[in-house]
């Protein structure tokens, strides 16, 4: 995952609240096996609506619960190889939010009245390392779990940070891991 | 140390835990890493997962806490083997499943197994999921073994790849939250109609960053599936997780199933609850006594109302979004609604209790000859009881097309979709715009008011309904 500190640049508006995952990418694209070009398929049915017009622009202000439903990590994928880098909506959904942590596309909440300035704005910066949003000559803090915050300041890989406490894992396992169920039936 | 109202000294604290306290701490590795019992794979979300561990040369750590299933992509016509599968993409989505999990040594039920089926049908058909587990799975519907009193929730593909490798997750605690029931359920009125009016009261964001605990006698009157269906809707609320205490109900359930111990560990699965007083982020009660049965009217779950009542007036800009891809004009009686379609099955409605509660509704009657219905059961073993109990011969004379296990038309991965327009009453779980099919409109029922449907071409009132 590479490192993300700032990232600054004209917006794109997604006026929309509850944004599934279904819409972001849709169902018949994620019968592809590689991680990359799900770009090209991102909002697949919606962008053919008149009047769609959604800029690939580093940073994307939606509405309320962005991202809710499937888990399919497909979504982030789709948003970040159109173009997005950051994401702000005044809130996320769980496994959604998570799996965009996970690809170094930052998720940020705001406020709703803070979203709705940021969507009359032309560009913004969003600057992890301060933790806060800066448009129209204003600045805006926004949270984040520090853990969190310091993978992606770092791009650190989340399997290889775990791997540093192998040890931990393997007393787990010896001391106190549950009995069964094997699946090997 | 017991109580002595007589002392004045001060008391022992004692700890007041929530189910959700208990399970957390039998599994943190550390403040931030869970230990996870039980890993759930399915074709879909997995393929980039597997990659990377190729990739990055590494192993799954415990190929005996982890197991798979081909279910989303799968076809429903009765196909044995991944060849046969005509779309050429699900094809190889599922072979890839079958090297992979044959190069990582991970146990796996692809399609044409006697145990191949919708990955949460499994795991509690098998007895692999198991109260006070921590299981996770690449789809957001994981919330579903949350009935057998484990932690069990959704995580996406870079997760899933963590879990092989590690067998831990890095996590940190969800804020909890119960939803007490009181009342009862009413005659006709299913756990389908409890978890959608519960959503409809709390919305499709009410649950967002938290463990939901259901509780109350109306849940301890649920059937294990029905415990399922109520646990399997969370996501749709938000909840990351749902969980129900394990009762006498549960362990009936797990007993005797070919990968449940043997006996079981009744002292310590008993210890599985909610000690009273314990503290929870966030209280809803309802009563059950008030719910009615559900029908969904738009494109979130939580656009629901009364079988008796009409489609509602639009609020907000979503609403009004949602009406006109419905095509629903304000007003409308719900019992006016005609159908095309109907279907039942998926990880929220397709369990042997589910099929048999449908097939008392249509059987000797005929399914409208205005519409299509198809029954999609959620395993292969669902299939094998429902067929030896005659349910298939119920469905195949009433008019139902009877099919093959997998996710079929909820999603609509496979060739099971609605042609634009079609309108469908499902037992599934997700109305979104496109979700059965591109331009489909969806309407979320259970499997009694999606049969009594399909016999009438409308939706009907189920309690009046004979």
């Amino acid at each position: 995952m590479n490192a993300v500190t700032k990232i600054r640049g004209p917006i794109s508006v997604l006026r929309r609240s509850d944004v599934d995952t279904d819409q972001i990418i849709p169902k018949q694209f994620l019968k592809r096996v590689e991680r990359s070009g799900f770009g090209e398929f991102l909002f697949y049915d919606w962008a053919k609506e008149p009047g769609w017009d959604l800029d690939p622009n580093p940073i994307l202000v939606a509405g309320r619960n962005f991202g809710c439903g499937s888990s399919r990590e497909h979504a982030p994928w789709a948003l970040e190889d159109f173009g997005f880098k950051a994401l702000v909506a005044p809130s996320f959904a769980d496994i959604f939010y998570s799996n965009c942590t996970k690809i170094g596309l930052l998720p940020v909440p705001l406020p709703e009245e803070e979203v709705e300035a940021l969507m009359g704005a032309v560009e913004a910066e969003i600057d992890l390392e301060d933790q806060v949003v800066r448009f129209d000559g204003r600045e805006v803090g926004f949270e984040i779990d520090p853990e969190t915050r310091r993978r992606l300041l770092n791009g650190l890989d989340d399997i290889g940070v775990t791997l540093l406490s192998a040890d931990a894992i393997e007393v787990y396992e010896r001391d106190r891991e549950r009995e069964g169920p094997v699946t090997t039936l | 140390m017991p109580a002595s109202p007589l002392c004045g000294e001060q008391a022992v604290p004692v700890s007041r835990l929530s189910l959700l306290d208990k399970i957390w701490q039998a599994h943190e590795v550390y403040d931030g890493l869970l230990y996870i019992d039980l890993h759930l794979v399915h074709e879909v979300t997995s393929p980039q997962a597997f990659e990377a561990l190729r990739l990055a040369g590494r192993t799954v750590r415990r190929p005996d806490r982890t197991l798979a299933t081909a279910d989303h992509n799968v076809p429903t016509d009765g196909s044995k083997v991944a060849a046969q599968i005509a779309d050429r993409l699900s094809r190889v989505q599922v072979e890839k499943l079958e090297t992979n999990c044959q190069e990582f040594g991970v146990p796996v039920y692809s399609i044409g197994h006697a145990r191949q089926g919708i990955v949460h049908v499994i795991g509690p058909e098998l007895g692999v999921t198991q109260p006070g587990m921590t299981i996770v799975c690449g789809d957001s519907h994981t919330s579903t073994h949350g009935a057998f009193g484990a932690l069990a929730f959704g995580i996406g593909t870079s997760e899933v790849e963590h879990v092989l490798a590690t067998q831990t997750l890095q996590q940190r605690k969800p804020k909890s939250m119960r939803i007490l029931y009181s009342g009862e359920l009413g005659y006709g009125v299913s756990a389908k109609d409890l978890i959608l009016g519960t959503i409809g009261r709390m919305g499709v964001e009410g649950g967002v960053g938290h463990v939901i605990e259901y509780a109350g006698p109306p849940i301890e009157a649920l059937s294990m599936e029905g415990r399922m269906t109520v646990c399997n809707m969370t996501i749709e609320g938000g909840g990351r997780a749902g969980m129900i205490a394990p009762d006498q109900t549960t362990f009936d359930w797990v007993d005797g199933l070919e990968a449940a111990p043997d006996p079981l560990p009744l002292d310590q699965w008993r210890e599985l609850r909610t000690d009273e007083g314990a503290h929870f982020d966030t209280e809803l009660r309802i009563d059950a006594t008030d719910i009615s049965p559900q029908v969904t009217w738009g494109t979130t779950p939580s656009m629901v109302c009364d079988v008796t009542a009409a489609v509602p007036d639009a609020v907000t800009e979503g609403d009004e979004r949602a009406l006109e891809y419905m095509a629903l004009a304000a007003g409308t009686p719900i019992q006016d609604i005609r159908l095309d379609r109907v279907f039942i099955g998926s990880c929220t409605n397709s369990r042997i209790g589910d099929l048999r509660e449908a097939a008392e509704i249509v059987k000797g009657r005929k399914v409208a000859s205005t519409l299509s219905a198809m029954v999609v059961p959620g395993s292969q073993q669902v299939a094998a009881q429902a067929e030896r109990e005659g349910l298939d011969e119920v469905f195949r004379s009433a008019g139902f097309d009877w099919r093959s296990a997998g996710c079929s038309m909820c999603l609509g991965m496979n060739p099971d979709t609605l042609a634009p327009g079609e309108r469908c009453a499902s037992t599934s779980n997700r109305n979104f715009e496109g979700r059965q099919g591109r331009g489909g409109r969806t309407h979320l029922v259970s499997p009694k008011m999606a049969a009594a449907a399909a016999v009438e071409g409308r939706f009907v009132d189920i309690r009046e309904w004979s």
